[in-house]
């Protein structure tokens, strides 16, 4: 199916289950441990040996021995994969850094072996038996020191006259703001087992992408991709984390072969940080020049990152081409080399540390101008898109998301003045920001069952948390009239048809549609075998009422279609994208510093919402990474041995129960004609565009202190609190 | 991990004469820290000999009326005591303050009194640390050492001891006592039992090879406010930036200790003596002769800021 | 579940003893234990944890390995009524201890209340530090009815009582990286609140 025009109205104005708060299909599995993940899936082949990962000690050299009698020796020992005994394998889809093969060390923790044993326990223990000496090479692994020198990625976007506009701005505001590197941190570490059956192979991983997997699998093992078969049915988290084909799928593949047996893998947690992919650091610099009344003059936001060579950094300045309105204006992103540990997505690449820097910056732009913040981004609420007049907004309501957060949020309490609320020893401030994150969407295909009035979904999307499989139940459900207990769901197997996948929170809208194409394809299917025009039926309690004519839905037997939607051309005329209002409350302690969040509120604009309950959810749960962010994470380098240091869950801050209060979502009850015939669009990603900073502009709120370099920990402000007795 | 050998000992006496006996010999409580460095080779035991059934899991008055605590009494069984939390409210406080409660559940007081750093530069075995590879260098001394020593460190080591329960312990003049491999005893006040690391770092505490700690013994109460103070980054789950334990008098005298500034407990009997003078004149005198790095040197002032909103608090 | 398990290791692949010349080999030890109110017996090597004797020999793929190191909490199983973190904990060290994991809590048809409850108020999203979550969701409410302390309990000589700020504390140990807690408070406080 093609979706060539603005949907207009259909099926699901009228839904019945699609848009209603779902408990998730999947919940019953999950909660009682029988959803089975990568790892623990024992029952899909038979004899697995066990595969133990060994990462590089060094960050860049050459691996100038290896030695492996000790470790071949050691009890239970199948066989032992070594880099330097291993062509470097290929690279797949968004691969940077090496993924194994050859001497060359690249980046620390860098897979250089893979040790296969009867047991876990033995493939541990000989592992640490492998003595590997290096020629270590001086790398460049400090970002403050190269920034600086850092080349422009591609062309600075520029309207009007940025630098004249600036100068004679009324209100200037000229800071810099700074963020770490992150690391995902999903609980279900990278795991793969791998079997070789003659020359195909079968991957029983953890991907949020599996068409990319089959194909980069081909790529990566010189091997034709017909004969992959890559299997995730359960992802337990990704974040962007497991977009790509990484180490732990490749050694399994190359360690079973070597072992001629099926191999499990899980990425020991110590190698995950610097083995794999994490959110690169960033220092952006934002200029804002105003009129007294507000109106954005010259707008400005620059953007430094870093990446290994040949890759992109932390495009932070993703959304400031669309957020505000102001004629003249200038972005740049500048990237540097570096021999860190190879940068890529992580939820919302760009826009969620974006937000920590120009939501912040409009935080300063309204006390510069002494303004409600809220009534600062309300007057430079732009009509079309500013960086690119001619493209206009599908649908966009962020002034409702502030408005009507305000509201709810009781904003009108605020006190203007920072430090004005103390209570004992602690100092409450509230905080607001806006959030937008784009709504892109992927082709995606499905295929649908009928048998026996029951209905069955194949695709190879993926459900990493999101909800997916219930959402695709519910359009099923809708579509082919049948309760939703009725439907079977059955995800991540790349035999499945190729779908758009979780990444760039288009899964939800994407997927769906495809869904929607295969049941329009069934339904007529089921009307040339019943007799009825499908396109003027409705299908309702396992019955179909066609030109007054009744029919049940099991009478059409046994019948199967599929169908791919595919989005067309007419899109690129709009920016199509989702909006919120974020809101913060937090308490500083004015002795320590210590910031408690004590509430959050998100009002958030994403079109039709298929299931709030999961939505709400997703959206949660971003506010809590966002949280994160601005508060704890920072994936700390050690700039002398080219590591992130703290590579382990005690090290690396993640957000606690303690640390989030109950958090509220208010979806707005819109509707995006242009996104897809579902007309709903993705909320994963929106969620963490803006909350970070909302944090950050509570803690001036609450302090009169204001922090640019995050993660806003408090010995970064500890001598500007109030003096102590 | 490398592959150990496992008993269960029957009496304090064989279990250390157990351990003594043996090369790479350890004794296993509750085995979180343990269990979590052997997986990593930091520590590489070859025999374990497990204490769970020697029956030192009982919390006993002692005839000067204290309280005997057994070297295996588990953290939340410790922190639960009614005892303790009417006598000891700083020990049941900074125990709860630490780890999980799946953790709890599992340390034991003697256990957790012997974990050992969370130097990051500890915990990667690719990295220089002089307390896990002696002679190899501290790599956290000019590297990443927000979390380290302020004062007591030397060249070689600013590891901190990570725990809180023993900050409440020095606090409270506790006592730990042990048996030896021949079967004698002894008793090691908390202000003697960790060290400092100087030139010997690997080296965490004072006991010799095979001694067993069979108990920690609680001087009679003392009374007064008693308050723990844990600031770290997160809110729960999370080692501390600094601690302050505390039991404070109407008269404005009282006890302090500090917690996540150096290899052991810090507690000066002549800085607290400066309690009526109020937090800035203990913290002065306690870190005096402290050598910070620029990564940690705000640990002075949040001790400084930490100890006067405990004084506010005890005050109110 | 098979009473023997499914050890991988055969006596044939471990055999040797702790004093052989790699110095590396280890003897299988036998474990028994009460897990789900079942009776197993094992020959486990040593060095097994809790954790991977319940995936790796009896297959209860419900306790997950998020961390292994005591960080995340998604091992977390009840072992003789206390909440303990099996990856840190040694099988052998469980000889003759009653184990329960999220699959000895309730089923698919016939759920625990608090399994009920984390579906219906949505208490997870990819659902790998569930049942860890839920293992220690059913300990926390029993802890707090045995008047254990907690760092958010405000006296400490009265019992501690069903609070928000008592069930974040207490769960702290249980990582969600997807963000679940505020969802898994409010299942929480709805189980309390039909207990109570």
């Amino acid at each position: 199916m093609q979706f060539d025009a603005p949907a207009g109205s259909n099926i699901f104005d009228d839904a019945r289950i699609v848009g209603k708060s779902t408990p998730r299909i999947d919940g019953p599995n999950k909660v009682t441990g029988t959803a089975p993940y990568a790892y623990e899936r024992h029952d899909v082949v038979a004899d697995q040996a066990y595969g133990w990962i060994v990462g590089a000690g060094i960050a860049k050299g050459r691996i100038t021995s290896m030695e492996l009698t000790a470790a071949k020796a050691a009890p239970g020992v199948i066989a032992i994969v070594t880099a330097p005994d291993t062509q470097p394998v290929g690279k797949g889809m968004d691969n940077h850094a090496p993924l194994f093969g050859g001497s060359e060390i690249t980046h620390y923790h860098q897979a250089i072996a893979c040790v296969v044993a009867e047991t876990f326990e033995q493939a541990r223990a000989a592992a640490a038996l492998i003595d590997t000496n290096y020629d270590r090479s001086t790398g460049s692994f400090d970002f403050d020191a190269v920034r600086a020198s850092a080349p422009r990625s591609g062309e600075a976007e520029t309207l009007g006259d940025f630098e004249t506009a600036f100068a004679e701005a009324a209100v200037q505001i000229d800071e810099t703001y700074t963020t770490p590197g992150q690391t995902h941190a999903m609980m279900e570490p990278l795991a793969t087992i791998a079997a070789w059956d003659g020359d195909k192979l079968t991957l029983w991983t953890s991907n949020q992408m599996i068409t990319w997997a089959k194909e980069s699998l081909g790529d990566i093992l010189g091997i034709d991709s017909a004969n992959v078969r890559v299997d995730s049915p359960y992802v337990g988290g990704g974040f962007g984390g497991k977009l790509f084909i990484r180490a732990d799928a490749v050694l399994a593949a190359l360690a079973s072969k070597a072992a001629k047996r099926p191999v499990k893998i899980m990425m020991q947690r110590p190698l995950v940080a610097n083995n794999a992919t994490h959110r690169q650091a960033t220092h952006q610099r934002i200029r804002l020049g105003a009129r007294m009344d507000g109106h954005i003059t010259a707008l400005s936001h620059q953007n430094w990152s870093y990446n290994v060579e040949g890759a992109s950094g932390e495009t932070a300045t993703a959304q400031t081409a669309k957020v505000y309105a102001g004629a003249n204006r200038l972005t740049a992103e500048y990237c540097a080399t570096l021999d860190l540990p190879e940068g890529n997505a992580m939820r919302a690449p760009g826009e969620a540390v974006g937000h920590l820097a120009l939501e912040v910056a409009m935080d300063e732009l309204a006390e510069a101008l002494g303004m409600d913040p809220i009534e600062l981004r309300v007057v430079n609420e732009p009509d079309a898109v500013p960086g690119n007049p001619g493209k206009r907004f599908s649908d966009r309501n962020l002034v409702r998301c502030l408005r009507e957060g305000a509201d709810r949020f009781g904003w009108s309490e605020r006190s203007a003045t920072p430090a004005a609320r103390r209570e004992g020893r602690w100092l409450f401030g509230v905080g607001v920001a806006a959030g937008y994150r784009g709504a892109p969407t992927c082709k995606s295909g499905a295929r649908v069952h009928l048998a026996d009035g029951r209905i069955v979904v194949e695709t190879d999307m993926t459900d990493i948390g999101t909800g997916t499989y219930t959402i695709i139940a519910q359009t099923a459900a809708e579509m082919m009239g049948v309760p939703l207990d009725h439907v079977t769901v059955t995800l991540g197997d790349s035999s499945f048809p190729a779908s758009a996948g979780s990444g760039g929170q288009w899964g939800a809208t994407s997927s769906t549609a495809g869904v929607y194409a295969a049941c329009v394809a069934l339904r007529r299917q089921i009307g040339e075998v019943l007799g009825f025009d499908a396109d003027d039926a409705r299908f309702e309690d396992g019955s179909i009422v066609a030109a007054n004519k009744a029919f049940r839905l099991a009478d059409a037997g046994t019948l199967s279609a599929e169908d791919t939607i595919r989005f067309g051309k007419f899109k690129k005329d709009y920016d199509v994208a989702t909006y919120a209002g974020h809101f913060c409350e937090v308490a500083v302690d004015a002795y320590t510093g210590e910031t408690h969040i004590r509430r959050m509120l998100a009002v958030c604009d994403a079109g039709r919402i298929l299931n709030p309950l999961s939505a709400r959810s997703q959206v949660i749960g971003a506010m809590v990474m966002a949280a994160g962010a601005a508060l704890t994470e920072e994936l700390t380098v050690d700039t002398r041995f080219g590591c992130f240091v703290n590579h382990d869950l005690a090290g690396y801050e993640v957000p606690v129960h303690a640390d989030i209060p109950h958090q509220e979502v208010i979806f707005l009850d819109t509707l995006d004609e242009i996104v897809s015939p579902m007309k709903a669009k993705g909320v994963g990603e929106l969620g963490i565009c803006g909350p970070g900073a909302a944090i950050a502009n509570a803690i001036y709120n609450a302090t009169g202190i204001r922090v640019r370099d995050y993660p806003l920990t408090l010995d970064k402000y500890l001598d500007r609190l109030p003096a102590i007795a | 991990m490398k592959a150990f050998t496992y008993e269960r000992a029957t009496s304090p006496e064989q279990a250390a004469a157990a351990v003594a006996g043996r090369d790479g010999a350890k004794f296993i409580a509750g085995g979180t820290n343990l269990l979590d460095l052997m997986k990593l080779q930091i520590e590489a035991p070859t025999h374990l000999v497990d204490l769970q059934d020697l029956g030192l899991d009982k919390i006993d008055a002692t005839r000067d009326g204290g309280l005997r605590i057994g070297a295996l009494v588990t953290n939340t069984a410790l922190a639960s005591d009614d005892r303790v939390r009417a006598q000891y409210g700083v020990l049941t406080r900074a125990i709860v303050a630490g780890a999980s409660g799946q953790l709890r559940n599992k340390a034991t007081t003697a256990g957790n009194l012997l974990q050992r750093t969370r130097c990051p530069y500890f915990y990667d075995t690719n990295l220089p640390c002089n307390k896990r590879a002696p002679g190899s260098g501290c790599a956290a001394a000019e590297g990443f050492s927000r979390q380290l020593a302020v004062i007591g460190t030397s060249d070689q080591c600013i590891a901190t001891y990570p725990g809180d329960m023993a900050i409440a312990l020095r606090l409270l003049d506790a006592t730990v006592e042990t048996v030896m491999p021949d079967g004698t005893g002894r008793s090691i006040a908390l202000a003697d039992f960790h060290r400092l690391p100087g030139d010997q770092p690997w080296l965490d505490n004072t006991l010799a090879e095979g001694e067993l700690i069979i108990s920690v013994t609680l001087p009679k109460p003392i009374g007064g406010r008693h308050i723990y103070r844990k600031v770290r980054d997160r809110r729960s789950y999370a080692f501390a930036l600094v601690s302050v334990a505390a039991v404070l008098h109407d008269d404005g005298t009282g006890r302090v200790a500090f917690g996540g500034v150096a290899h052991k407990p810090w507690r000066s009997e002549e800085a607290e003596a400066l309690l009526p003078q109020g937090a800035g004149a203990v913290v002065e005198r306690a870190f005096a002769g402290a050598a910070p790095t620029d990564d940690n040197k705000f640990k002075i002032t949040l001790a400084d800021r930490t100890l006067a909103s405990v004084i506010a608090e005890a005050r109110s | 579940m098979t009473p023997t398990g499914n050890d991988n290791a055969t006596a044939d692949n471990v055999t040797g003893s702790g004093s052989s010349a790699a110095g590396l080999a280890a003897t299988l030890m036998p474990v028994g234990m009460e897990v789900n109110g079942m009776t197993v017996a094992l020959s486990l090597d040593p060095r097994t944890t809790l954790l991977d004797a319940m995936r790796e020999h009896l297959r209860l793929n419900g306790t997950k390995k998020g961390c292994d190191h005591g960080q995340c909490g998604a091992c977390t199983v009840i072992v003789n009524g206390q909440r303990i973190n099996s990856c840190l904990t040694l099988a052998v060290m469980h000889d003759g201890d009653a184990v329960t994991t999220i699959e000895g809590l309730g089923t698919v048809d016939d759920l625990h209340p608090m399994q009920a409850a984390f579906v219906k108020h949505d208490g997870y999203q990819c659902g790998y530090c569930t049942p860890g979550q839920i293992c220690s969701a059913v300990s926390v409410l029993k802890e707090i009815a045995a008047g254990v302390p907690s760092h958010a309990t405000a006296d400490l000589t009265a019992t501690p009582t069903v609070t928000r700020d008592e069930i974040s504390e207490r769960m702290s140990g249980n990582l969600c990286r997807c963000g679940a807690y505020s969802n898994i408070a409010e299942a929480m406080v709805e189980v309390a609140g039909a207990e109570a």
